[in-house]
């Protein structure tokens, strides 16, 4: 499978950059992937927001640093928690449902058609599918990141007693740059890995309406796991780029 | 118009297609019997490279299908037609975008002469009120008749039809083999017709051939394949079941 993921990203790169290029399938599928997934990440992330600030808070307590509560938060958010959290479930939502359809699409013989039409429907349906899923993850990550911390603010004011100006501003004093920008652009290949995957099972299915099942639940896996992978990696090779400051 | 040579086309051990030669002339409807799973419709799908062929070739209008780059056989399939078992309509596009679908992306034609070529064809298949609907509003003879229009919106020259009566009870299917007819001659195609349908067959045909373990058995007119005397035409064409040795169950 890994030989055919790989085949499928090269074929990708190589059809990508070629005419027709589909903008408006491209915005098309940006609009609806993201407009499907905007309530469940949203509310992934307010409850991760919140539920982080009130575990956090009597563990920091008891080392005498509450005031640390705001910028501790931020940065577990920023760096890791929004990014990951938002890309597992944009994974769940998203490649089941990319694999499903191009699935029916393909024992429907649909894809047949299109390519005896003349159309090349890696180019329309794949093509656009992938680009779609690289460039609406990372709007979503800042939008759940900005969740997540509406979340977190809740929590503070349940534990302790800070106003929303003075949680942000310790926010912003202790996420640097080096936190902010590894984690929202580990999502442009989060979202190309979601894209990827259920692209490749789809458009691969096979045995009928089986093969359609199969190809939604197996991209759901592959790509969460992918999503995992990657994530060792990329943080491994951000804290390398960007070191933390002593 | 078209021309097989010895093609073969294997799936792991099993050997769908076994040498197939066949020669299509120009406006000429052919009809492929055959029983399910001889290699029919893989016959159809090699012969357009939706799959490839072990050996063998194939030569459309004297073009050599088999060696085109994917740039010209994506031309050459612009010149064809098919019209696949299901229809294969997009489910996510009303009828409308389905009947554009091919022509705004291979045609330099603009909006009026669009809306022309939909009305022509939708008018053609007697189905002008079903231009906003969706496909899952769609009956299966209807779903059909918009695979069919959709087909020779581009105008082809040539059509494939896999199985297209299949599945539509008789009336429907008498109606879309007569409609078949009439477009192939208004519009003066050459047609491949892969059927099980016997009427179906005898209103299209112009001549006919039989399938059986990935080889031609049989070449000739309808009524020479079904006043034959081989017990597996027979079985094809009369009610009666005929055993091997040619004696009758």
């Amino acid at each position: 499978m890994l030989g055919g993921l790989t085949t499928f990203s090269v074929r990708f790169f190589k059809e990508v950059f070629i005419p027709p290029y589909e903008i408006d399938q491209i915005r098309k599928h940006m609009i609806e992937l993201g407009m499907k997934t905007l309530p469940i990440v949203g509310v992934t992330g307010f409850i991760i927001g919140l539920v982080i600030a009130l575990q956090l808070s009597p563990v920091l307590k008891r080392f005498g640093a509450e005031a640390f509560l705001p910028g501790s938060v931020g940065i577990s958010i920023v760096r890791e928690l929004g990014p990951v959290i938002c890309a597992l479930i944009f994974a769940g939502r998203v490649s089941s449902g990319i694999g499903a359809e191009l699935g029916s699409m393909r024992v429907t013989e649909q894809i047949d058609a299109m390519e005896v039409s003349g159309v090349n429907p890696f180019r329309y349906l794949v093509v656009t599918r992938i680009f779609a899923t690289t460039f609406i993850l990372p709007i979503l990550t800042v939008y759940v990141i900005f969740i997540s911390l509406i979340g977190a603010y809740i929590a503070v004011v349940l534990v302790q007693n800070m106003t929303w100006a003075y949680f942000i501003d310790r926010v912003v004093f202790a996420v640097e740059f080096g936190d902010a920008i590894p984690g929202v652009s580990k999502t442009f290949v989060f979202g190309f890995i979601v894209g990827l995957v259920g692209c490749y099972k789809g458009f691969t299915a096979e045995n009928g309406t089986e093969g359609v099942g199969q190809a939604s639940t197996s991209s759901v896996v592959v790509s969460s796991l992918l999503i995992l992978i990657f994530d060792m990696v990329l943080v491994k090779l951000s804290l390398w780029i960007w070191p933390v400051a002593k | 118009m078209v021309d097989i040579n010895g093609l073969h086309k294997s799936f792991g051990n099993k050997v769908v297609l076994d040498g197939i030669s066949l020669n299509v002339e120009e406006a000429e409807n052919m009809i492929v019997f055959g029983r399910s799973g001889t290699g029919k419709s893989v016959l159809l799908k090699c012969v357009i490279r939706l799959l490839e062929p072990d050996a063998g070739s194939v030569k459309i209008q004297s073009k050599d299908v088999l060696s085109l780059n994917p740039k010209e056989l994506n031309s050459l399939r612009k010149e064809i037609g098919f019209l696949f078992q299901g229809a294969a309509l997009y489910d996510s596009m009303s009828v409308r975008e389905n009947l554009e679908f091919p022509l705004m992306r291979n045609f330099n034609l603009d909006k009026k002469e669009i809306d022309e070529r939909i009305h022509f064809v939708l008018e053609a298949v007697s189905l002008l009120e079903a231009v906003d609907k969706m496909p899952a509003e769609l009956s299966g003879g209807m779903k059909k008749r918009i695979g069919l229009a959709r087909s020779i919106i581009t105008k082809p020259k040539l059509m494939f039809y896999d199985e297209p009566t299949t599945g539509l009870d008789p009336i429907t299917a008498k109606e879309i083999s007569v409609l078949i007819l009439e477009l192939q001659k208004a519009l003066k195609m050459t047609s491949i017709v892969v059927t099980h349908d016997l009427l179906c067959a005898k209103i299209i045909a112009d001549r006919a051939i039989v399938i059986d373990e990935g080889k031609i058995v049989k070449e000739g007119s309808i009524s020479d394949l079904v006043n034959s005397n081989e017990p597996l035409l027979k079985n094809f064409f009369s009610d009666e079941i005929i055993e091997n040795n040619g004696s009758m169950i």
